[in-house]
């Protein structure tokens, strides 16, 4: 068998933890049945399974199980979160909040609602990538239903100020949604210290299944929605359809054990990424890291390599998996908005690449991918007519370049 | 994205990278693109008395398309006169390294460096 590219793309998605996997199997076959069937064994033991999940799901949050529904995945619970209570409240406010750096489902959700009638604030965030606590207290108005503000960004890896969002939100009795999907297992979350409202995870970036995921809704003080999917009412209206047993079971354990392992395992992996920085900056001049460089989870590291085309350099490095803020990646021209909002120039964001390490990263992946970026950064950069002029001292913005 | 062998092969075994002395009556320096767009291809022709390119260098920011594109029209344009490089079109190139639809780009900028290189030159002899 051929040499599987070392994988550090964590971000994106992660390996379901064969814990977990050992945990659903059972669920596919002898225990199939419904859990909404209420008539027979098959069903109570799958409800007894589901319940299971939810305690799990709700412990790493500090909530309540009532308070968990289960969704198909993240994409799915932020529409629900977002949409849901817009949609519920739309009578009485007409005003949502969010920020630049969202994922796509986010700001998509957001661009449909406006055209819908409804307006939306989206806040800038500072060059390190965190929201000004005075932009969200300013933007808020009488007409402001929800803010949603992503916990952990899925480019960089910063981490919001989620208890100084809480507090201004309940303070003026505005609901709070983040979009957790990059937090959960990451960083401890406390829906009820933090005043959160509504929450949106995803198993597959916790080493759980693909296809599932959640969003926590508040019971007290109540945050009501309205359902994106109608049926037979199951997950308190809010989203009906026959929930999948294994699935569900699936991203309860990996909660669990992301639960019982987050301090030791974000310890091993702020060792990593330090490791890994370290030898980067050892050798290569002009790296630059993107977002804060404290405020972000321990496994992302987003590093500009000035004067390399982040797709060309990504070709070179084909035994890593990782991915790059490099428009050449995608079909648009465009590079990462993300790196954008933070005020990284156009060219500096060509050059990024997102680093991430997780569960199954060793210290000899970490010194193989930082041998091999040095090595292929040094090779381009002597192929580079940019950093050619850098060298001379030229600056690279005094030239009149022809924009294609 | 999967890229051609020819893209790869030009990739990592780029052909003539390097710079001439800009300052030289005989070299010609095409810069084109921009950081922006993630790509700047730097191309250089050596021309001698008798008007053909006996030498030529790039330097390149950019993806491997462009990295290839501008690799191969430095061996294309060896050996040409100057009205022969200018007729080298990104459809050519494009074609040779089979380039898909999104990096045609790549090919269009490669003929530009070559058409900017021997601007560049005749400028510096307007009578040749």
């Amino acid at each position: 068998m051929i040499k599987r590219p070392i994988y550090l793309d964590y971000q994106a998605t992660t390996p379901c933890d064969p814990r977990v996997l050992k945990m659903m199997l059972p669920y596919f076959t002898e225990e199939f049945g419904n859990p909404h069937s209420r008539s027979h064994a098959y069903g109570w033991k799958a409800e007894e399974a589901v319940d299971k999940a939810r305690e799990q799901v709700a412990a790493i949050l500090c909530a309540d199980p009532r308070e968990v529904i289960f969704t198909s995945g993240a994409t799915e619970a932020n529409n629900l979160a977002v949409k849901g209570v817009a949609h519920f409240y739309k009578d009485k406010k007409n005003h949502i909040i969010t920020c630049s750096t969202e994922h796509k489902c986010v700001l998509d959700s957001c661009r449909h609602l406006e055209q819908e009638g409804f307006k939306v604030t989206y806040l800038p965030v500072k060059s390190n990538g965190i929201i000004d606590l005075d932009d969200l207290h300013k933007a808020i108005t009488d007409q402001t239903v929800i803010v949603s503000i992503m916990a952990v960004n899925n480019e960089i890896g910063v981490i919001q100020p989620l208890a100084e969002i809480g507090k201004i939100c309940r303070d003026a009795g505005v609901f709070f949604h983040t979009d957790a999907a990059q937090a959960v297992g990451k960083i401890p979350l406390d829906v009820n210290a933090m005043n959160i409202d509504l929450l949106s995870l995803s198993g597959h970036k916790l080493y759980g299944p693909k296809g599932v995921g959640a969003l926590y809704v508040r019971r007290k003080p109540r945050v009501r929605l309205q359902a994106l999917i109608n049926g037979g009412g199951q997950e308190r209206g809010m989203r009906s359809g026959s929930l999948s047993t294994p699935l569900c079971v699936g991203l309860g354990e990996a909660c669990a054990l992301a639960q019982t392992e987050m301090t030791a395992e974000s310890a091993r992996l702020k060792a990593l990424s330090a490791r890994f920085y370290k030898a980067i900056q050892d050798s290569l001049e002009e790296v630059y890291l993107n977002g804060d460089a404290e405020q972000r989870i321990p496994g992302n590291l987003n590093i500009s390599f000035a004067h390399v085309e982040g797709e060309g350099l990504m070709m070179g490095i084909k035994e890593l998996a990782l991915s790059s803020g490099s428009a050449c990646t995608s079909a648009s021209l465009e590079p990462s908005y993300v790196l954008r909002a933070l005020g990284v120039e156009v060219e500096m964001a060509h050059t990024s690449l997102r680093i991430g390490f997780g569960r199954f990263t060793t210290e000899e992946d970490v010194d193989t991918a930082a041998e091999m970026i040095i090595k292929e950064v040094n090779r381009l950069r002597d192929m580079s007519p940019l950093w050619e002029m850098s060298r001379q001292g030229i600056d690279i913005k005094s030239i009149q370049w022809a924009e294609h | 994205m999967a890229y051609s062998e020819k893209v790869i092969d030009h990739y990592e075994n780029p052909r003539n990278v390097g710079s001439l002395d800009a300052k030289d009556a005989a070299v010609g320096t095409g810069l084109v693109g921009a950081p922006a767009c993630g790509d700047v291809m730097k191309l250089q022709i050596k021309v001698n008395d008798e008007g053909i390119i006996e030498d030529a260098k790039f330097k390149t920011f950019g993806c491997g398309s462009a990295i290839a594109s501008s690799s191969l029209v430095t061996e294309w344009i060896k050996g040409k006169s100057l009205d022969e490089a200018g007729e080298i079109k990104n459809t050519t190139i494009a074609q040779h390294l089979s380039l898909p639809p999104v990096k045609i780009h790549c090919s269009m900028l490669a003929e530009d460096a070559i058409r900017a290189a021997i601007r560049d030159y005749k400028e510096k002899h307007p009578r040749a």
